[in-house]
């Protein structure tokens, strides 16, 4: 009870502030924290990358194998994405099989990348049937302070981009992790995943873990040359069709912005 | 003597580099690489422990999780979660750091360490063993001294500290003692030993091993006194 109350105080006095044009960072509303992408962080790790959002910091690795694909796309590569809401990042996560918000942020990122096609998965077959490239995406939280959803999508996209793949002996049908090709993955798209969270009257973006916690709902829109791909609404207000459309307009807008950080 | 495969001296380790303060949600954090080998520590606490039936009314507990990020390991992706392998290095990591804390002083509470290894090549619960200890003593909980961790052991008869993957696999006589100490007492806190080795040359590897975990001490130490002489000429 009290700690409801209080939640409430805190909600109504980021409103006042929110009112103003204000937030507590001084930061804009549709302003993100300060970004930097670092590539090649993990050497075992067929391609990896560093996102902090302010102080928000996640790490993507890929892995890559040739596996069987699956019967209904036999010859298309395939694509997993795991995400780890580390004990280490926040005292607020605890260790153990990942609960709902973590595989909600893997599903999240998954479909941004499938469904964009981003990956021409079609070059990713080996033989038909039988063995394809899989591209194993690992999200990993190192500091959790809001907005991991943008912050992972990005660590995703920048790591596939750092991809090199390992050498395939077609004849022994074996692979050698020790050896790195110069071959690159087959990256069409750049699709980019923007959370827009609403509290109020207001739209918000990049929060931090502080404000994320006070919001109402959460629209993730994720798009790819101005193209909608994938979305996924998040927390307990409904939104209205008007919220939609600003929200959808305002991750259109600030897409093409982060693009250019890639 | 003929140098080792990377070029190294018998009793010279990697290159090593350590940093504090890399988790800003934590109470104490630290990053320590040593060559290829990079782990991070965290540490909550201390705090209270739930669910309550593991609580002890005479003494806080220290609960350590050491876990390999999922594309750190060269070759095939780690499967994400624990593994029997990586629940008995965190058994061994809180056995190794136990003797430098007074647990008494946080009755019904607990001490978390997390160790994250983003990037491995061999030697890793000791790397994760150096950062945990630096990571402790920077989220302020009384410590008797550090602990510093190295790996040694024996390649076909020739004893040496700080072993890679490659050499931990040659083929072979090999043995791989993973060591820690608590460096000014000249304790050990963490043994093990896989392979094959005469009693002459594990001690032989032990003296070598005390030695080195004295210069990772030097480096735990002065990576500290960097953030807190820092943090105090801001002020």
């Amino acid at each position: 009870m009290l700690v409801n109350q209080m939640k409430n105080e805190r909600r109504s006095h980021l409103l006042k502030f929110l009112e103003k044009g204000l937030r507590y960072d001084k930061r804009k509303l549709d302003e993100f924290r300060e970004i930097t992408v670092e590539l090649g962080v993990s050497k075992n790790a067929e391609g990896s990358a560093r996102v902090k959002l302010g102080d928000t910091e996640i790490i993507a690795g890929i892995k890559m194998s040739v596996e069987k694909p699956y019967p209904d796309t036999p010859d298309d590569g395939n694509l997993m994405v795991g995400a780890e809401l580390s004990p280490m990042s926040s005292p607020d996560f605890e260790s153990g099989p990942p609960g709902t918000q973590a595989v909600e942020l893997a599903r999240v990122v998954d479909r941004g990348i499938r469904e964009s096609k981003a990956m021409d998965t079609k070059t990713l077959c080996i033989e038909k049937g039988e063995r394809v490239w899989t591209t194993c995406i690992d999200l990993v939280t190192i500091n959790a302070d809001g907005n991991l959803i943008d912050a992972a999508s990005l660590a995703a996209l920048a790591a596939l981009r750092d991809t090199k793949l390992p050498e395939y002996d077609e004849k022994e049908k074996k692979l050698d992790y020790k050896s790195r090709t110069n071959k690159k993955l087959p990256l069409k798209k750049t699709p980019i995943a923007i959370t827009v969270y609403k509290i109020g009257p207001h739209y918000l973006i990049d929060p931090t873990a502080e404000e994320e916690e006070l919001i109402d709902a959460r629209l993730t829109v994720t798009t790819s040359d101005g193209k909608l791909c994938a979305m996924q609404k998040g927390e307990n207000s409904p939104l209205t069709i008007e919220d939609v459309d600003k929200m959808v307009s305002l991750a259109i807008h600030k897409a093409k912005e982060l693009a250019k950080r890639l | 003597m003929e140098k080792r495969t990377d070029g190294r001296k018998l009793e010279e380790m990697r290159p090593i580099t350590a940093k504090t303060g890399i988790v800003k949600n934590a109470d104490g954090s630290a990053m320590f690489q040593i060559g290829d080998t990079i782990a991070y520590a965290a540490v909550y606490g201390p705090r209270e422990l739930y669910p309550k039936f593991l609580q002890d009314p005479a003494r806080g507990i220290l609960r350590c999780k050491y876990n390999m990020m999922p594309f750190s390991g060269a070759g095939e992706r780690v499967r994400p979660g624990p593994s029997r392998r990586s629940t008995e290095i965190s058994l061994v990591t809180e056995k190794a750091l136990l003797p430098v804390l007074n647990l008494d002083e946080f009755p019904n509470a607990v001490i978390d360490v997390f160790i994250d290894l983003p990037q491995t090549d061999a030697g890793t619960r000791c790397a994760g063993i150096c950062a945990a200890a630096i990571a402790l003593a920077d989220a302020g909980i009384t410590m008797k001294e550090l602990v510093s961790a190295v790996s040694v052991g024996n390649v076909n008869g020739r004893i040496m500290v700080d072993l890679t993957y490659e050499e931990e696999s040659t083929e072979g006589e090999v043995a791989d003692v993973p060591v820690a100490f608590m460096p000014k007492s000249e304790q050990i806190t963490l043994l093990q030993m896989d392979g094959e080795i005469t009693r002459e040359q594990l001690i032989k590897a032990l003296e070598m091993g005390k030695k080195a975990c004295k210069e990772i001490h030097a480096i735990q130490k002065a990576t500290l006194k960097e953030k807190y002489v820092g943090e105090s000429d801001e002020e």
